[in-house]
């Protein structure tokens, strides 16, 4: 239980299996493997505000760059709206999309449901223009019906939300602790504790407010990456023979911006697949051997932070490069404070190769963070550069000096790769889509407009 | 009330098995801080190596189980407010790792003795085709179950195992919680009756409610699973007329 996985082996190209530590009583374990799955997750923990715990320290996607593979779409981090915003100490924990779902109202200081004013184009006319037809949005859903009108705009994509709360905070309209409001009291003590039960727990005991009663404060969190291992579509498998990624390491099928809910569906679909071609690919080969020297040089890695003689604590340089990192490459990026970003990151995995976390290997926090900080600099970097080098605005990634979709930007890949230790960039086409897949979307598509034209004309 | 600015002492265990003995520090407190904060606090300014084991930091995953001035509490759903208050004027507050359960070090204990007892439990085994029905009363019955977050903190507070030591006779209230919420799920076809009785050992339990008391699912570990199981029993093993009924209806009972 609880190994961590540090370095993947390799035989020539291809892998042949881990080497993980325990977190108990740091002994080391080598693994031979036919074929190795990441499924490690995400890298939201590079910013200090961020809903996800402390496993989303972006493991899996700096192994994979390690040992050779393609990261693709790592400028494209997603921030969910709504995040706790008060006290400091639960800063980031998610407050779950159920609570607009279910009809929670986002205002200003100044009372306004400010989300009517910040539809984008591309939505135009696909929500709610009165607080009387969100209304009735939510009633005719919370009681089961088909909706006969317009979802209230609330519910636009959340890059949309999460910007248009950064807006009203820097006009001066944010709540007392730089948010905004979030209100489902008017659903009810009844129903909120029916439908939105740990919601109302979460508040209650860590922030000393009934969400039945008043409202929540809220604000933009770092949630998810679309960034991720470059895999093939089918296979899963990633340009390392071998080697497949599955899940949030994984990228490709979000683009730019994932949609709530996308993401458990997402893990059971090409989990599977991840896991069958992995186990085909197996089936023909023979168990390939331990290379000892692999082993030692990944062991000596490892110790390293525990045999120096002292040091800076990790905890710091991990507290500091995640407020770095919120500060220049959050929900709104600018040439130049990416660029500093850049030279920060140096800087930080400078100090990360003299830190010290005392100098026993049992379960000692300090050493596995002392680890971790390692690919929180490199995941950071190659998140920074991809999103210094994209220069326009599009999904998750969202640039100040670009405001703005690029056509050709958005037939523009990312590709984040390393070589001689260095990590670098370059620029590939956007593979275009297989043809049964986006006749089934046409398909989807024209079929969504048809029912809506029906609604719009037997409805109200 | 004000926490910001406020120094704070503290009595945090350090070390390994024999050798471990309470330590002290001493913090500066922010506005909203829970324990685990304080933890992580010392940890990142003044003692890297502290174990600690977290992870949702949102009273989700259950696995920042300590004893916080004595009381079995999840470290990351205890108000500093509430300890500060507790704790009196010029005191240490005393944090422990939970008593029950094999220490690792620091705060971190060994909780594989549950995992052991549960892969023991034989699963759900319901209907193959899709075709059933249930009213949701019954499914309602189950879902505080599903709450569980297996801190394991009613299993350190239980006497049958804090204090007796009896971890292979007692499967302790979360496994039994586990086994209410499979033997009351209206589709199961599976018998543990038996195993309940015995190497489960249901009847150890004497219905003190310590366990329900600390649960911070707010689950009714001994009245809604406990009880119910142990009627159960006493309805297979004890009520003559159900045995006779059973005998003349021939079911299949292991005893
Ligand atoms: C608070 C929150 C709420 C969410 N709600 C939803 C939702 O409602 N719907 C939705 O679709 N998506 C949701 N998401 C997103 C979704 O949950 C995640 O994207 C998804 O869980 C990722 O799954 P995964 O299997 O890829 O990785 P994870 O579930 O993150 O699992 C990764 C695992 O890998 C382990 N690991 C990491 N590094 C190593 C290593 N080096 N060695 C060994 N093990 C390692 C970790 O310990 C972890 O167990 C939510 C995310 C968060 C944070
Ligand atoms: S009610 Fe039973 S299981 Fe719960 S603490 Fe008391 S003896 Fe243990
Ligand atoms: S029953 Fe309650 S106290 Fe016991 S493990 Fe589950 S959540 Fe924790
Ligand atoms: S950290 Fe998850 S319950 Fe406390």
């Amino acid at each position: 239980m609880e190994y961590t996985v540090r370095h993947l082996l390799k035989e020539g190209d291809r892998v042949t299996g881990c080497v993980a530590y325990t977190r108990v009583d740091g002994d080391f374990h080598a693994f031979s493997a036919k074929s190795v799955i990441l499924a490690t997750g995400g890298i939201t923990r590079c910013w200090s505000v961020c809903s996800g715990s402390w496993e989303y320290t972006g493991d899996g996607h700096a192994l994979a760059l390690w040992a050779g593979a393609e990261l693709r779409d790592m400028e494209f981090v997603q921030f969910h709206p709504t995040g706790m915003v008060w006290p400091p100490s639960v800063r980031g924990i998610l407050v779950t999309e159920g609570v607009r779902g279910e009809g929670g109202r986002l205002t200003n200081s100044e009372g306004d449901r400010f989300m009517f004013n910040y539809v984008p184009e591309m939505f135009a006319g696909d929500h709610a223009e009165t607080i009387e037809e969100s209304d009735q949005w939510v009633e005719e859903v919370v009681s089961g019906k088909l909706a006969t009108v317009r979802r209230p705009p609330e519910l636009l994509t959340r890059d949309v939300v999460a910007k248009a709360i950064n807006s009203e905070v820097k006009a001066g309209r944010g709540s007392p602790h730089g948010g905004a409001f979030l209100d489902i009291s008017h659903r009810g003590e009844e129903a909120i504790l029916k439908k939105l039960p740990s919601m109302h727990h979460q508040f209650k005991e860590l922030a000393g407010v009934d969400i039945s009663k008043e409202p929540m404060e809220v604000g933009p969190t770092a949630h998810y990456v679309m960034g991720g291992v470059r895999v093939n579509a089918e296979t899963q498998e990633s340009n390392v023979p071998g080697l497949f990624a599955c899940g949030e390491v994984a990228s490709g099928l979000h683009g730019a911006n994932r949609l709530g809910g996308n993401s458990l569906s997402d893990l059971i679909t090409f989990g599977k697949r991840a896991g069958e071609h992995a186990a085909k690919r197996a089936e023909d080969l023979a168990q390939p051997g331990i290379e000892d020297t692999q082993v030692q040089s990944a062991i000596e890695i490892m110790l390293a932070p525990l045999n120096r003689e002292g040091g800076e604590n990790p905890g710091l340089i991990y507290d500091e490069m995640r407020d770095m990192m919120q500060a220049k490459v959050g929900i709104i990026r600018t040439k130049e404070e990416m660029t500093e970003a850049m030279a920060d990151l140096l800087a930080f995995n400078k100090r990360q190769e003299a830190c010290f976390p005392g100098s026993s290997r049992k379960y000692n926090s300090g050493w596995h963070q002392a680890l971790d900080l390692k690919n929180m600099v490199d995941v950071s970097t190659a998140a920074t550069l991809a999103a210094l080098t994209r220069e326009e605005s599009r999904g998750g990634h969202t640039r100040d000096d670009f405001p703005g979709e690029i056509e050709a930007w958005g037939k523009i890949l990312n590709i984040i790769y390393m070589e001689d230790g260095e990590i670098k960039i370059r620029q590939e086409d956007v593979e275009p889509m297989r043809e049964d897949l986006s006749e089934a979307i046409t398909e989807v598509k024209t079929m969504i407009a048809e029912r809506a034209a029906e609604q719009a004309g037997g409805g109200n | 009330m004000g926490l910001k600015g406020k120094t704070q002492d503290f009595n945090i265990m350090r070390g390994e098995g024999e050798d471990a003995k309470l330590e002290s520090f001493s913090i500066e407190l922010d506005e909203g801080m829970v324990v685990l904060d304080c933890v992580h606090r010392i940890q990142h300014e003044q003692q890297p190596d502290l174990a600690v084991r977290w992870n949702c930091k949102a009273g989700k995953c259950g696995s920042c189980s300590a004893e916080i001035n004595g009381r079995p509490r999840l470290m990351c759903m205890t108000r500093m407010s509430d300890v500060v208050e507790e704790t009196p004027e010029g005191q240490a507050i005393e944090i422990r790792p939970m008593k029950a359960f094999p220490h690792v070090k620091d705060l971190v204990t060994d909780v594989s003795w549950n995992y052991d007892v549960a892969q023991r439990i034989k699963p759900i085994n319901g209907p193959e085709t899709m075709d059933w029905e249930f009213n949701q009363m019954e499914a309602d019955r189950v879902q505080q179950f599903r709450e569980c977050i297996e801190c394991f903190l009613c299993v350190n507070t239980c006497h049958v195992l804090r204090d007796h030591a009896l971890f292979d006779d007692f499967a302790g209230p979360r496994n039994l919680v586990r086994l209410a919420q499979y033997e009351m799920h209206p589709l199961d076809t599976e018998d543990r009756i038996p195993e309940i009785k015995k190497e489960f050992g249901v009847e150890y339990c004497n219905i003190t409610r310590c366990c329900t008391e600390v649960c911070p699912a707010g689950i009714q570990i001994t009245d809604d699973a406990i009880i119910q199981l142990k009627e159960r029993v006493v309805d297979r093993y004890y009520d003559p007329l159900q045995r006779i009924w059973r005998t003349i209806t021939r079911q299949n009972v292991r005893y």
